[in-house]
């Protein structure tokens, strides 16, 4: 039973963390109708940003605000540089582009600040608080849901009761008719693309303490996770990432700690699966896209 | 001497091509304040490409689109601005938001201060008060096509332009648009309207365009347009055979 719950409480973070990540693929999508595969490598250049500052400064809180900031001015730069340019309503060449930004970002990284781990410190104990006994969350934990939930409010707020939001939401729905109605259409999707890399990033900057480290591949499992994440929770959908998030974390952390780290990806791949043939568009997608 | 006000709408010898296809063919018209102008024609005849040019959706190879006296905004986000909105064939409407947001959408664009008490006045006008806060995509049709006015005259436009308003309607419905486009222009605006549907277009328009292969074949008064033998031929005879 106790390590059942500690399971559980560290299910839970890692859950947080996963849904935040998910959210920003989710957000990008619904943006522009894009997968970015890249999210993973341009989130992890903002942590290095964020990894350079903190080192220079001694402060994480710098280096923190330094890797959303470059997150999300990457996401901004990526859209108006690369994926603006693209045929609008063709998939492919936007997933082509993804990928090769993945190969010139990781081995640019590379270059730059080579590839061994980097250990980042948390800025909060790793040891979980006992209680009855139990090891539960750590204050780090604590500091990533809060964190993770924080932003996902805040996303939550701005985009269903904000002007910002309502443009945001209409330029992603139907950018034609937005247009015609005076949304800048091109500035929205800029912004959107920059927050859902801001989103990533954080996500990243709150995962890597807990890893090996930092490297230019260390989120790459994060998304894949991520991915996997959206995808059940269906890619239009903010709460689908947020409880499909929660839901992957426990179940890779209970397989993890049941069975063994490396079944984690193939049950997480195996829910995939079942849910995509319950329901093809993920558990939350609305009507129209599940028969799209 | 007073000089007369620009028209709210000039269109001056407009030629617009897709390829080697010519949709519009030196197509001339305006539409003045208080004044409701219909364009009619067979489909395929320009009339929505007229309105696309009006809205900057596709660039004339030819051919001038004035608003008020100025230029045209070259891009469909500058048109409430110049004082434009436009309905669409197909509405157009931001399904899973509410009727309040997509009315929100154009003035919240604008930057309308008390964008939401505007937005609540323009559905009670409409008689869609009750239904603010349903998703537009649940709405039935009729319901969905007074969602679409309601958002293009939110925010006060000077010239709205209507895409098949009374299409998909039934009597009662019709009547009460043409009372609502009759609204419009009483209150000084321009309302330019593409429209099949005949009987409407004799009941409110002040004026009549009519379109056939991308050239204006008559403009006149209903009763003038309707006895024309060329408009016969072209698009009214058309129906009568029908």
């Amino acid at each position: 039973m106790d390590r059942f719950v500690f399971l559980l409480s560290a299910g839970l973070a890692r859950g947080a963390v996963l849904a935040l990540f998910a959210l920003s693929l989710v957000i990008v999508w619904r943006t522009a109708r894009v997968v970015n595969f890249a999210q993973a490598a341009m989130a992890v250049a903002a942590v290095y940003a964020a990894f350079a500052v903190t080192a220079a400064t001694g402060s994480y809180w710098a280096g923190l605000l330094t890797g959303l900031a470059a997150g999300a001015l990457l996401g901004a730069i990526v859209e108006r540089g690369l994926m603006r340019r693209l045929p609008a309503h063709a998939p492919l060449p936007g997933i082509i582009v993804a990928i090769g930004l993945v190969m010139v970002l990781q081995a640019g990284l590379a270059i730059a600040f080579g590839p061994e781990h980097r250990p980042m410190q948390p800025p909060f104990s790793q040891r979980p608080f006992i209680i009855g006994g139990i090891p539960v969350l750590s204050p780090y934990d604590l500091f990533t849901l809060g964190a993770a939930a924080a932003v996902m409010a805040a996303l939550a707020l701005l985009f269903n009761r904000s002007s910002l939001g309502l443009r945001l939401r209409a330029a992603a729905f139907a950018p034609e008719t937005a247009r015609l109605l005076g949304v800048r259409v091109p500035r929205m999707i800029t912004l959107g693309w920059a927050l859902s890399c801001a989103a990533a990033s954080l996500a990243a900057l709150l995962l890597v303490p807990t890893e090996l480290g930092l490297n230019p591949h260390a989120v790459d499992l994060l998304f894949v996770n991520a991915f996997a994440v959206a995808v059940i929770g269906g890619l239009d959908s903010p709460a689908g990432a947020l409880v499909a998030g929660i839901g992957v974390g426990l179940l890779v952390s209970l397989v993890t700690g049941y069975a063994s780290a490396s079944a984690a990806p193939l049950a997480v791949l195996a829910l995939m699966t079942l849910v995509l043939l319950v329901r093809p568009g993920g558990l939350f997608a609305p009507k129209e896209a599940r028969t799209a | 001497m007073n000089t007369p006000p620009p028209p709210r709408l000039s269109v001056s010898g407009l030629e617009v091509a897709f390829g080697g296809l010519t949709a519009l063919d030196g197509v001339s018209f305006e539409v003045r304040d208080g004044e409701t102008v219909a364009l009619i024609g067979p489909n395929g005849a320009g009339k929505t490409t007229v309105f696309n040019a009006v809205c900057g959706l596709v660039k004339p190879r030819k051919g001038t689109v004035r608003i008020g006296g100025r230029p045209a905004p070259s891009r469909p986000t500058g048109l409430l601005k110049a004082g434009v909105a436009r309905t669409l064939q197909g509405l157009g409407l931001f399904e899973r938001m509410t009727v309040l947001e997509n009315v929100l959408v154009p003035l919240t664009a604008l930057r309308v201060p008390d964008a939401v008490a505007k937005a609540h006045s323009t559905l009670a006008e409409l008689g869609l008060a009750d239904l603010a806060a349903r998703p537009a995509g649940t709405l039935p049709y009729p319901e969905r096509k007074r969602v679409a006015l309601a958002r293009a005259l939110a925010a006060d436009p000077k010239l709205l332009l209507l895409d098949e308003p009374a299409g998909g309607l039934g009597t009662a419905d019709i009547d009460a648009l043409a009372e609502t486009v009759g609204r419009v222009a009483g209150s000084g605006r321009a309302v330019l309207l593409v429209e099949h549907h005949v009987d409407f277009v004799m009941r409110v328009a002040d004026r009549i365009v009519v379109l056939d292969f991308g050239q204006v074949i008559a403009s006149g008064t209903p009763e003038a347009v309707q006895g024309d033998p060329a408009v016969e031929a072209a698009y009214l005879g058309l129906e009568a055979a029908a």
